[in-house]
């Protein structure tokens, strides 16, 4: 009687736990849940990792809508609290948890301005660009359609002259926004990832102070937990 | 003291972003006209203050920033006892806020903007407008629309019941689009026509029109 007592006690108790766990609502693969995943890595921080077939168009289905109106990964859910984009969710959880693993938001104002300022930098100036030349290579052939090369072509363009801007800044500090690594950092790493593994790497690798910032980037523990989930191959071109 | 100063132009919505959250917070501040029909934004000494030559660049004091979006947060945090509240309290209401800026940044700014290019700017350089372009971006921004349209049958603003950055964020392109045919899509939504015409006659909002 005892024994079962106990049983009933110690499941009630990790599901009360699973339950205060954060859910994460997504696939490994994708580069906007690795964002999440690395940033909950950083803080060591407890997670589970839900997964969503996005083959199959589970992402567009109305259960996952209710959670995420634009039909997108990732999602978290903390207790009461669903959000979804990316960028939303690290900021949140950095926050949550500023007072463990490595500090990636700064707190005075004027030094949280500056993260903030280069994770502006990547939303609107890196991404456009990277993820346009990360689409034309991976999703349009799982797509079975043709790189548009043209597409490619500009936006490998565009992402180097980001990228002279970035060369400069990092021969003046370690990383983006200063001295130690935040979130201004952390949020280029999965589409990076993706992008060195096509044929324009020399991008990253011909810029010395980009190349030594992005070795580091990926000599992270978070990252090498993170890296093997990135598993889709972009065609070679 | 050196003060306020905002590099940019009084014409340019990401210059209104900021020039709208200083009047906000009842903030002094000088506005340093960059002349961008002359390029003045892709050449030194304007480079220094924003390598990626985009207006607006900011000064307080010797504090330097760039990017509207940042900047507007900076304002909000630093002067948070000044003027009118643009955050909210909490962990969890900061992270809808920051969900709801997200949103701006990425699925309405994109659409919004194309828009306001290709039916306003466009024309300013003799050049015409795509009608084809319009309707494309005039299908997706419904869609996004709609989803405030559920948002704000829930909420008086997007991220909260009072006016916060989320919404601040808005205002510059949504005056140029009321300008326009694509108006008629804030219109049919109710909600969003009365949020629409809730942040764009807030005082600050109408300060920064020519």
């Amino acid at each position: 009687k005892q024994t079962r007592s106990q049983f009933y006690l110690a499941l009630t108790l990790s599901s009360a736990l699973r339950q205060m766990v954060m859910k994460v609502y997504g696939d490994g693969m994708s580069a906007c849940v690795a964002r999440v995943l690395l940033c909950l890595h950083e803080k060591e921080t407890e997670f589970e990792l839900v997964p969503v077939d996005l083959f199959a168009c589970h992402h567009k289905l109305p259960s996952f809508l209710s959670m995420n109106p634009f039909g997108q990964v990732p999602v978290l859910q903390d207790e009461d609290l669903t959000l979804f984009e990316s960028r939303a969710i690290t900021a949140y959880i950095a926050e949550k948890h500023k007072d463990k693993g490595t500090d990636l938001t700064r707190h005075a104002d004027k030094e949280a301005a500056i993260v903030k300022l280069w994770s502006e930098v990547e939303s609107h100036h890196f991404n456009p660009a990277i993820s346009a030349v990360i689409h034309q290579l991976i999703v349009v052939p799982l797509q079975g359609k043709t790189p548009d090369a043209a597409i490619v072509e500009e936006n490998l363009e565009k992402l180097g002259k980001v990228l002279d801007v970035y060369e400069e800044k990092l021969g003046k500090t370690k990383y983006l926004a200063g001295d130690s690594y935040t979130l201004a950092d952390l949020h280029h790493v999965p589409y990076t990832y993706y992008f060195m593994k096509t044929g324009h790497a020399g991008l990253v690798n011909d810029r010395p102070n980009v190349k030594a910032w992005w070795e580091d980037l990926c000599s992270r523990p978070a990252f090498l937990k993170v890296s093997p989930g990135l598993t889709v191959a972009p065609a070679t071109n | 003291m050196a003060g306020i100063k905002v590099f940019g132009h009084p014409a340019s919505t990401a210059t209104r972003r900021v020039l709208i959250a200083l009047h906000e917070k009842d903030l002094d501040f000088e506005l340093v006209h960059v002349e961008l029909k002359d390029g003045e934004h892709k050449k030194e000494p304007f480079l220094s203050r924003n390598p990626f030559g985009k207006v607006p660049a900011f000064e307080d004091g010797d504090f330097k920033l760039f990017e509207s979006r940042a900047i507007t947060q900076y304002i909000a945090h630093e002067y948070a006892d000044k003027g009118n509240q643009l955050l909210s309290p909490g962990s969890k209401n900061m992270a809808i806020l920051a969900m709801g800026m997200e949103i701006e940044a990425h699925e309405f700014d994109s659409v919004a903007s194309k828009l306001g290019w290709e039916q306003i700017f466009k024309n300013f350089f003799g050049l015409t407008t795509d009608q084809a372009v319009v309707k494309e971006e005039e299908v997706k921004l419904g869609k996004v629309l709609d989803n405030y349209e559920a948002r704000l049958g829930e909420s008086k603003y997007l991220a909260s019941d009072h006016f916060t950055l989320v919404d601040l964020h808005h205002i510059p392109v949504i005056q140029y689009l009321l300008g326009t045919p694509t108006k008629k899509l804030f219109e049919e939504r109710p909600h969003v026509s009365a949020w629409v015409a809730d942040i764009t006659s807030r005082p600050s909002s109408q300060k920064i029109l020519l």
